[in-house]
């Protein structure tokens, strides 16, 4: 057991970094959640069952819009869908990870937390449960109750447009973008995503500009010359 | 009516399209010895895609001050980490809304 328990706080330890980067936005996401309409529970609800920060704050922005509940759900799983990637490149090195346990693990399967996995598997070590679960359980428990604080806190302010909150999304939405920049071709991708959201935005309207904006980026990045690169998979600048 | 709030329902919803993309590529593209570049540079594409149209109409379709904030971030974010460029952010859009630009 003494073997597992060092496995367990070595992860604990490694995931101290990301529990600190994440508590702004784990906060955030729950005032901002209140402020566009969800409540103090929903917003906890959020945090424990998506546990995925740029889904869950596009979700919410759509929350506070007039739009389909389709439409949201598909939104969070378009932003989620780089996971697909990160769950094909992880599954193959937790061999050591059997059945259940790993369905579970892949809960946990944040950027960071694939960040950490592919870095402690580089190192030369083999990827436990005990490790995984000292990674996640730290990042995972304090992002539900950052959301519960910064919800209560969230609904005791009255005019959130003197705070700027209603735009602090917009920020941290453009600070994500900007991380994403090593990619290849980011650049005509967000291009062809911006201008392909405004002509949206004015042709079709509100929300069906994420949507078809979005399928404009990406038929940029399927049409430009494919280049022998890695997928990458490294953690962007997304806390959780 | 639905004992159920619809919101409940959209969060567990998302929760469950989420978890599914977790364990999908480990369920799906694990047997595929290496996947097609395309669908590759596809899927690379996606999240800068999606935030990118929360972005553009935000920083177009409000007022200067927005504008204003959104075009420092971009050239700040390039430089500094996104903390900081977060934080410079959230000071610019109280100033310049406050000072009635």
């Amino acid at each position: 057991m003494s073997l597992s328990d060092n496995e367990f706080r070595r992860g604990v330890r490694d995931s101290l970094p990301i529990v600190a980067a994440a508590a702004p936005f784990g906060l955030l996401f729950g005032a901002l959640a209140v402020d566009n309409g969800l409540g103090v529970g929903e917003a906890v609800l959020m945090s424990a069952t998506v546990f995925a920060g740029a889904s869950q704050m596009v979700g919410i922005e759509l929350f506070g819009s007039e739009v389909a509940p389709w439409l949201i759900v598909f939104s969070v799983f378009a932003v989620n869908f780089r996971h697909v990637l990160y769950s094909a490149a992880l599954g193959r090195k937790m061999g050591l990870i059997p059945g259940w346990r790993k369905a579970l693990a892949f809960f946990f399967l944040t950027d960071p937390q694939f960040a950490a996995a592919e870095a402690r598997s580089e190192k030369g070590f083999p990827l436990t449960m005990a490790w995984f679960m000292g990674m996640a359980l730290p990042v995972y428990v304090v992002w539900v109750l950052e959301a519960w604080l910064g919800a209560l806190f969230g609904s005791m302010i009255a005019n959130p447009e003197i705070y700027g909150l209603d735009f602090l999304l917009a920020i941290y939405f453009l600070g994500l973008v900007l991380g994403f920049r090593g990619r290849a071709n980011w650049l005509p991708v967000v291009l062809a995503a911006s201008v392909g959201s405004i002509v949206a935005y004015v042709l079709v309207g509100s929300p069906w500009h994420v949507s078809l904006g979005a399928l404009a980026g990406i038929a940029v990045a399927v049409a430009m010359p494919v280049r022998p690169e890695p997928a990458t998979g490294e953690a962007e600048n997304m806390p959780v | 009516m639905s004992a159920v709030p619809v919101n409940i329902w959209i969060i567990l919803a998302s929760a469950l399209v989420t978890y599914l993309t977790r364990c999908g590529g480990y369920l799906l593209l694990s047997r595929f010895s290496r996947i097609p570049p395309r669908v590759d540079a596809a899927l690379n594409a996606v999240p800068a895609a999606v935030l990118a149209t929360l972005v553009a109409p935000a920083a177009v379709f409000n007022g200067t001050a927005e504008a204003l904030t959104l075009a420092i971030c971009l050239v700040l974010g390039l430089r500094i980490p996104m903390m900081a460029m977060f934080a410079v952010g959230w000071a610019l859009i109280v100033v310049l809304r406050a000072s009635g630009i």
